[in-house]
């Protein structure tokens, strides 16, 4: 059996792959990327919710999304360490990430405007991540798929939380839960959207399907998603902002509006609201940083020095 | 959180890859937990730090935040040797030594449980 075909064997028999099998270049470069990325976004995507740490209303509410943000971190670390078993370095892809040759999720080049978008970006953004991710616990790659067994339990604390918060706000005063509406209509849209393109534009898909990098398409995934949320949105008395959203007997799911890929685009290419301050915030903290780093290094060898003596 | 963004100008797949161990400012831990006491330390991630203690430390806020365990282990990944699953062929080939299976053992039934 040529390596090839041992490659392609384990993974018609759902097995997994793992860190020191042969695999075909391709795969491994798409998995690079497809992991970087996901960590990318997981470290990127604690400024937004960082932005309202010093502004949560109590003190619960603050040590929840403490812990929260503490948890997008190790996510990130998780992701980093599947990406290195590809053979490829953190710091390398720290650099291309601050070079921007590497992307992150675009959700999070949108602003976070009043503390009901911390239950929103919980509720929408963590709810289509953990619709993505428990399709990735069945990746043929071992190391991404165990890293993602352990994000989707922290996650769903991330969903549930928000989600929480927003029932509170919805419970409460008229000018609250004006707020809550208010967050959905500006998250929803780009929610969807963090499915990637549609299918019939979805250059990746198929041979991420072939390689079962990728179970389910990118319009499958935003499709369960959306039934799946409506009647939550309903549960809050919360109005979708989309006046096409209708259930469809026939297909057994809800029919929605057109998605708006213009913007889209424009926010994958560098133009949305906080593309260049997230990478801006990113860089000064890698390099305010440096010093920490340089000194733990440097007193690790140190001490190893003296007790060699 | 997420995934499919799509190629983007400026974007570059280019990256080099190599097996070698070096070339981070820190060095690459494996991290090991114990689930509860009785059982073994399994294998649950990896992390980089500077020394054992650093290590130490970020495995319990990176791996323990939930009660996840007792005890941790750290080990330097470099320390870590291992085979390759095709050398491992040759090593057990548990078909051909069927003799080793308690199944393939016929005790009459008289004889009961064993």
């Amino acid at each position: 059996m040529t390596p090839e075909e041992r490659f392609d064997a384990v993974v018609a028999a759902e097995d997994k792959i793992e860190p020191t099998d042969w695999m075909p270049e391709g795969y491994r470069k798409t998995l690079i990327r497809q992991i970087a990325q996901h960590a990318h976004s997981e470290i990127i995507g604690m400024q937004p919710e960082g932005n309202w740490i010093t502004r949560a209303p109590t003190l619960h509410r603050k040590a929840i999304l403490m812990a929260k943000v503490q948890d997008e971190a190790g996510h990130g670390l998780y992701l980093y360490a599947a990406a290195e078993t590809l053979g490829v370095k953190r710091d390398q892809l720290q650099e291309l990430l601050h070079q921007g040759k590497h992307k992150y999720s675009s959700i999070f080049n949108y602003p976070t405007l009043s503390w009901s978008d911390m239950g929103a970006i919980g509720w929408l953004v963590d709810g289509a991540a953990i619709t993505n991710q428990v399709m990735l616990t069945r990746c043929s790659y071992g190391p991404y798929a165990r890293a993602m067994v352990r994000i989707c339990k922290e996650e769903s604390f991330h969903q549930r939380q928000g989600y929480e918060l927003l029932i509170r706000l919805c419970q409460g005063t008229p000018e609250q839960k004006a707020m809550a509406q208010d967050s959905l209509n500006r998250w929803w849209w780009p929610a969807l959207m963090m499915f990637g393109p549609p299918d019939s534009e979805s250059t990746h898909t198929e041979q991420s399907m072939t390689w079962k990098i990728k179970r389910v398409t990118n319009d499958d995934l935003r499709q369960q998603f959306v039934d799946m949320t409506v009647p939550q949105a309903e549960y809050l008395g919360l109005e979708i902002p989309d006046p096409e959203l209708t259930w469809n007997e026939g297909r057994g799911h809800y029919d929605f509006g057109p998605i708006d890929w213009e913007e889209f685009w424009a926010v994958v290419k560098g133009n949305g609201p906080m593309n260049r301050e997230r990478i801006e915030h990113k860089l000064k903290a890698w390099e305010d940083g440096a010093w920490v780093r340089e000194a733990a290094a440097a007193h690790a060898i140190k001490k190893t020095a003296r007790s060699a003596a | 959180m997420t995934y499919d963004v799509p190629v983007a100008p400026g974007e570059s797949g280019d990256i080099e890859t190599t097996t070698n161990s070096g070339g981070d400012v820190w060095p690459m831990w494996e991290v090991f937990v114990r689930a509860r006491r009785g059982i073994s330390h399994v294998h649950i991630g990896s992390l980089h730090a500077s020394d054992p203690e650093a290590a130490l430390q970020n495995a319990r806020d990176v791996y323990t935040r939930r009660g996840e365990g007792v005890s941790v282990w750290v080990v330097r990944s470099a320390d870590v040797h291992s085979f390759e699953p095709e050398d491992a062929v040759d090593y057990i080939d548990a078909n051909e030594k069927v003799y080793r299976l308690a199944t393939t053992y016929e005790i009459p039934d008289e004889v009961g449980q064993m």
